[in-house]
């Protein structure tokens, strides 16, 4: 198993472009799947709601690349990402989104509540701060157990409005709980713009409970990683909770069917955010660092690309689960 | 059965804007009624049930509020009890799980502990329903849980003429009232007259008569009973159908009255069985028309499953109109 560590030694002595063209990769890979996920959809091909991640790929990898495989992750309704990150396969992740029998989730789940446990993943969630206790009782068993594991709790920061989340965060504070919360804040909450539901300062609510609070550049991944490795490292150590706060943005709709978008926010600052893509932007960097060429990219980006297709073709052709399937996992 | 009236005094409208319009009038009417809820206001709700309320009422009236079922719902508690009269919008049924102690402490006991000194005139509408490949977490119908209760009113229409009526007096009411909505349903049209009515709470509507069996049904599944009916007529079985439209109060009377013509029932509820509404529903049966009843009550529901993302596993946990159909001819003894 690679560690964090590893990776850090790697930065240090000069041969870190490794590193940051594996997160150029995993941000690409998200960014294709979704545009899958949105084809799929536009063509009717995928049932019920698709929540893209888009425009926040550096937040998702930025965060569990500071992870290891054994770490946990909680998600959300906006969650591809993070299961992709976390290192779930894109052909059962399609599977899953198209309810076939293939998927993680023996179809049952569904592009809301992906669940893998050989990648730490405990669930997305489409309950706003549904993961929020279970991600903080994941950290209460690392630590009851002494696995050195940690937990990422993602949320959007729709999730500020819940009181379950300050109640759990006061728990991890107190019993110092290797947890990390982290708030993708992507300014809407659905259709509503988070000023319009938040008052005060958001870091301020962890820094109430003695928790080290952070805001960082969520478009920019080195950043995320950077912090997120420190806080982790952190937590691992025993040193208690932390809370992340990175400023983000969802560059498609609320899900895929909202597309008028103009009675909530401008096109102008769509096409602002669209100048700051994430992925771009580690692009341009690693061809002025001379970490990579343009042609690499490119072709790295062709290949996931043809990864992504062979994945929605695998999951388009798998089959439905059996109808016996239905009363299966029930234990109650 | 409502009066049909004439083409000059009624037209067709949808469920959603029946439901937007009892809510528009009784504004106009009262204005302590007041709107709570998530994107309420300029999106209208997710499912656009809400749309131009705010360009007529204003923000003051119409208000979003952040990501805090509990919190907005206890607040509402409180408004209530001094002046105003909110009407609290849940988007998902499935949310109603964070509002609970707010419902079931707060809300439906400050009457009776204040020995009446204290009134909760508030609305909570809120959705049911599978159906729409929306998964675990977004398609329980949980109206069980409220109708357990004592102090609380639970209202489940199942047409837009239903909607508008029932929602009118549920915003009069003195009492907390749940609303429950059919999401798959907000589409569906019907006759709504041009003229203001009410229908009261606790009486439930015939939307079939017929003579050989009694069709049970609430709020999604009172179209599948209705289709059930359809083809059992086919096979010479004739099915009434009633509908309660609220499951507290609830008109006993009714379904005890047509059981007994019958002498056969299927309470259809698309809630859990297992003590659930048609539980309840078929005791009611049992109880009134024992003496009178050729066959026992019959119960469908949806599967005592959480509801499965895959559609053809989702489908296979709601009770559709063969299900309904197969039931009846077993329990006419027609099989
Ligand atoms: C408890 C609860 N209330 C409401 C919803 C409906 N809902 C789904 S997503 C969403 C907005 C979430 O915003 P945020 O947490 O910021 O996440 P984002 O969608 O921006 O990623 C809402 C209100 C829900 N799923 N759960």
């Amino acid at each position: 198993m690679k560690t964090v560590a590893d990776r850090r030694t790697k930065i240090e002595t000069g041969t870190g472009a490794e590193l940051w063209l594996h997160m150029y990769r995993q941000m690409t890979a998200i960014r294709l799947f979704e545009e899958q996920v949105n084809e799929l959809y536009t063509r009717a091909l995928m049932p019920g709601l698709a929540h893209l991640y888009v425009g926040e790929e550096a937040v998702a990898v930025g965060v569990c690349e500071a992870l290891t495989p054994e770490d946990y992750i909680t998600s959300t309704h906006r969650g591809h990402g993070h299961c992709l990150a976390k290192g779930a396969a894109p052909d059962r992740m399609f599977a899953e989104l198209l309810g076939k029998e293939a998927g993680y989730c023996k179809g049952k789940g569904g592009s809301m509540h992906i669940a893998d446990p050989t990648t730490g993943n405990l669930g997305a969630n489409a309950i706003v701060a549904g993961s929020t206790g279970i991600a903080t009782g994941a950290a209460f068993s690392a630590k009851q157990l002494g696995t050195k594991q940690v937990a990422v709790c993602f949320f959007g920061e729709g999730a500020l409005g819940q009181g379950v989340l300050y109640e759990v965060m006061n728990l991890a504070q107190l019993w110092k709980l290797p947890v990390i919360y982290v708030c993708e804040n992507n300014f809407y909450n659905e259709y509503t713009h988070y000023l319009e539901t938040t008052a005060g300062d958001i870091q301020a609510r962890a820094a109430a409970f003695g928790m080290p609070a952070e805001s960082v550049d969520g478009q920019d991944v080195r950043a995320v990683h950077a912090i997120a490795t420190r806080l982790v490292e952190r937590a691992r150590r025993g040193e208690g909770p932390a809370f992340l706060v990175c400023n983000t943005y969802r560059m498609r709709g609320h899900h895929v069917g909202d597309i008028n978008r103009e009675y909530y926010r401008s096109k102008k600052e769509e096409q602002e955010w669209g100048d700051r893509d994430p992925i771009k932007r580690l692009g341009d960097w690693l061809i002025k660092e001379k970490h990579a060429g343009a042609e690499t990219l490119h072709d790295m980006e062709s290949e996931i690309r043809r990864e992504m297709e062979a994945a929605v073709k695998f999951a388009v052709a798998a089959a439905y689960p059996g109808p016996e399937e239905v009363d299966q996992d029930v234990y109650a | 059965m409502p009066e049909i009236a004439t083409k000059e005094t009624t037209r067709e409208i949808t469920f959603a804007e029946a439901v937007r319009e009892a809510l528009a009038e009784e504004m106009r009417r009262d204005s302590r009624v007041v709107i709570l809820g998530e994107d309420v206001a300029e999106a209208g709700t997710p499912f656009k049930v809400l749309s131009g309320l705010v360009e007529e009422f204003g923000t003051q009236r119409v208000i979003d509020t952040p990501i805090s079922e509990a919190g907005f719902t206890g607040l509402a508690v409180g408004a209530a009890m001094t002046g105003l009269r909110p009407v609290v919008d849940i988007m998902f049924g499935d949310f109603i799980t964070l509002t609970m102690d707010q419902m079931v402490n707060q809300a439906a006991k400050v009457h009776y502990m204040s020995g009446g000194k204290w009134k909760v005139p508030m609305v909570m509408r809120t959705t049911l329903g599978a159906a729409r490949r929306s998964a675990a977490q977004h398609s329980q119908s949980l109206h069980a849980w409220f109708s357990h209760v004592p102090g609380l009113k639970v209202v489940l229409p199942s047409t837009p003429y239903d909607a508008k009526g029932l929602l009118k007096t549920a915003i009069r009411d003195e009492n907390p009232v749940i609303f429950f909505e059919d999401k798959m349903m907000f589409k569906m049209k019907g006759p709504v007259p041009l003229e203001e009515y009410t229908i009261p709470l606790g009486v439930a509507d015939v939307k079939r008569v017929g003579t050989d069996i009694t069709f049970v049904a609430t709020s999604s599944m009172v179209q599948v009973a209705l289709a059930a009916a359809v083809m059992l007529e086919e096979i010479g079985i004739s099915a009434e159908v009633i509908d309660p439209r609220t499951t507290w109060p609830l008109d006993e009377k009714t379904l005890v009255e047509s059981a007994k013509k019958t002498s056969r029932a299927i309470v259809i509820d698309e809630g859990y069985g297992r003590y659930g509404v048609t539980a309840e529903l078929a005791a009611v049966i049992a109880e009134g028309a024992f003496f009178n009843l050729d066959a026992p009550v019959k119960r469908l529901g949806a599967m005592h499953v959480p509801i499965p993302f895959s559609p053809p596993l989702e489908d296979a946990t709601v009770p559709n109109e063969q299900m309904v159909f197969d039931a009846a001819r077993k329990l006419c003894g027609r099989s």
